[in-house]
């Protein structure tokens, strides 16, 4: 049985829903391009599964196992509409530049998986540490990919200069592969050799051995 | 049998609990996310608008891209006042009553049969499908009353998806004074440069048709020597986004032509 403390904490660094369970990936290359719309991107992913998780564990008692995942996605659905009907009111601009990403929150592997995974059979209380700590570890490596594309991509931070482009009068060429989403999967897989370096515990076992190629003699 | 005559009996997996739970689980949400809808949806409809009119006062110059009140303080409803707006038909070229400017939506219009005409393939450059039949314009006249701009929406198709923007013409209906785009799906950095402010401003200042009167702007790779008669309909393409570039050179040509405002611009010229 795992503390509070340790719900929280470990899918930060140790089970990092990206990084560790390699879920989630598709938003986390599509709305990086900005640190901007990552931000509201991974405060909207913490709302739905802390939401989520909550939801599902209270209900968990009263579902049916045979349309419990039905039951999870409408929950879930619900939550995504809900805080993209928010952001269209309250924040248009990066509403518009999410444009799909919200929707397709409900089609996010790790809000689903929490629920089927950890909601399902522990109370609201851990369920929402649970939800809130996997998202944090969602938001890292968001924030992280963020902060390489956008400079590096764009020159800025946050709309604000870091590097000022040629296009501009600076000196900074932009790198355009890093405003493209194939950048996003160079970056993910740096990081994830990177917490794999330093934690070699999570490197997993290989499920397969390639064989040798056969001798000729062998075959016969 | 016990079980089966005691109704109290809780069965979690039994028909009754999954239609309960089903049902009860869809009213819930479905209240919850309709109440939602409902409540924000004033203020969604608020911002729509408020985007709409910055769009309009951005291709028109008279706003910077990252301000909401222009070099006099003033806000966006107040710099928009100034704007006439008026429904025209894009057939005749002439005004028209026939819808109301305030609830009028061009783009959904163009989408029902009875609002629209069917376009061929051979005059569909810019690859709408459909052309609506009424249009709105949007007309900023002079303390004189003579033309100053004139803002017309226009839309077509780029790489991935249709570019939806406004052209912004000076009032001797011949000269660009902007055009901007408020919602397209090119790739950022190659053919979502459309949104660069650099780009943007090589458009104030070219020329829309030639002697003829035809739709003459084209986006080049490399620019008429200066003073040609080439060189004022030019505009510099976007590098890295051809297909996005020939979009834009389409869609500006498609609504400036016959099939487009041209009825309008030439009545408006006759008039004026």
């Amino acid at each position: 049985m795992q503390t509070p403390k340790e719900v929280l904490i470990d899918p930060i660094f140790n089970n990092n829903p990206i990084a560790l369970q390699v879920l989630g990936v598709c938003s986390a290359l599509a709305v990086t391009v900005n640190m901007s719309t990552t931000l509201v991107m991974c405060a909207a992913v913490t709302f739905v599964t802390t939401m989520s998780n909550v939801l599902v564990s209270t209900v968990r008692n009263r579902v049916p196992s045979s349309i419990r995942i039905i039951v999870q996605m409408t929950l879930i659905a619900s939550l995504v509409i809900v805080v993209d009907q928010i952001l269209r009111a309250v924040a248009y601009d990066i509403s518009k530049s999410l444009s799909v990403f919200v929707g397709l929150i409900i089609t996010n592997c790790i809000v689903m998986g929490r629920a089927e995974a950890f909601a399902m059979q522990n109370g609201p209380w851990l369920s929402a540490l649970d939800g809130f700590g996997n998202a944090l570890g969602y938001s890292v490596i968001l924030i992280a990919v963020a902060l390489v594309r956008e400079p590096l991509g764009s020159g800025t931070l946050l709309g604000y200069e870091i590097l000022p482009r040629v296009a501009d009068g600076g000196f900074y060429y932009t790198n355009g592969l890093m405003l493209l989403a194939p950048s996003a999967f160079f970056i993910i897989g740096l990081f994830i050799w990177g917490i794999r370096s330093w934690k070699p515990e999570q490197v997993e076992e290989p499920t397969y051995e390639i064989a040798p190629n056969m001798q000729y003699k062998e075959a016969m | 049998m016990a079980e089966v005559n005691n109704p109290r009996k809780f069965d979690k997996e039994g028909l009754g609990n999954v239609l309960l739970v089903a049902v009860s689980v869809c009213l819930v949400c479905s209240i919850v996310v309709s109440s939602a809808a409902v409540m924000l949806k004033p203020q969604q409809q608020i911002n729509q608008e408020l985007d709409r009119k910055q769009n309009i006062l951005r291709a028109a110059g008279m706003l910077s891209a990252d301000s909401i009140f222009d070099s006099e303080g003033r806000g966006v409803d107040e710099i928009f006042k100034r704007f006439d707006v008026r429904a025209v038909n894009l057939e005749t070229g002439e005004y028209t009553d026939s819808v109301d400017v305030e609830s009028y939506d061009q783009t959904k219009a163009s989408r029902v049969s009875a609002t629209s005409r069917d376009l061929t393939t051979s005059e569909d450059i810019a690859t709408l499908g459909r052309r609506e039949h009424v249009a709105l314009v949007y007309m900023l006249t002079t303390e004189k009353g003579a033309l100053d701009k004139l803002v017309l929406p226009v839309r077509g198709y780029g790489l991935w998806g249709t570019l939806f923007g406004y052209l912004a013409i000076e009032g001797d209906l011949q000269t660009v004074a902007g055009l901007a785009f408020y919602t397209h799906k090119e790739t950022p950095g190659l053919g979502g440069e459309v949104d660069n402010p650099n780009w943007k401003a090589l458009w104030p200042g070219v020329s829309l048709f030639d002697e003829s009167g035809s739709p003459a702007v084209r986006l080049v790779k490399t620019r008429s020597p200066g003073g040609s008669a080439a060189a004022a309909h030019e505009v510099d393409a976007l590098s890295g986004a051809t297909m996005t570039s020939r979009g834009v050179e389409n869609l500006v040509r498609f609504w400036t032509s016959e099939l487009g405002y041209g009825p309008f611009l030439s009545k408006l010229q006759a008039g004026a």
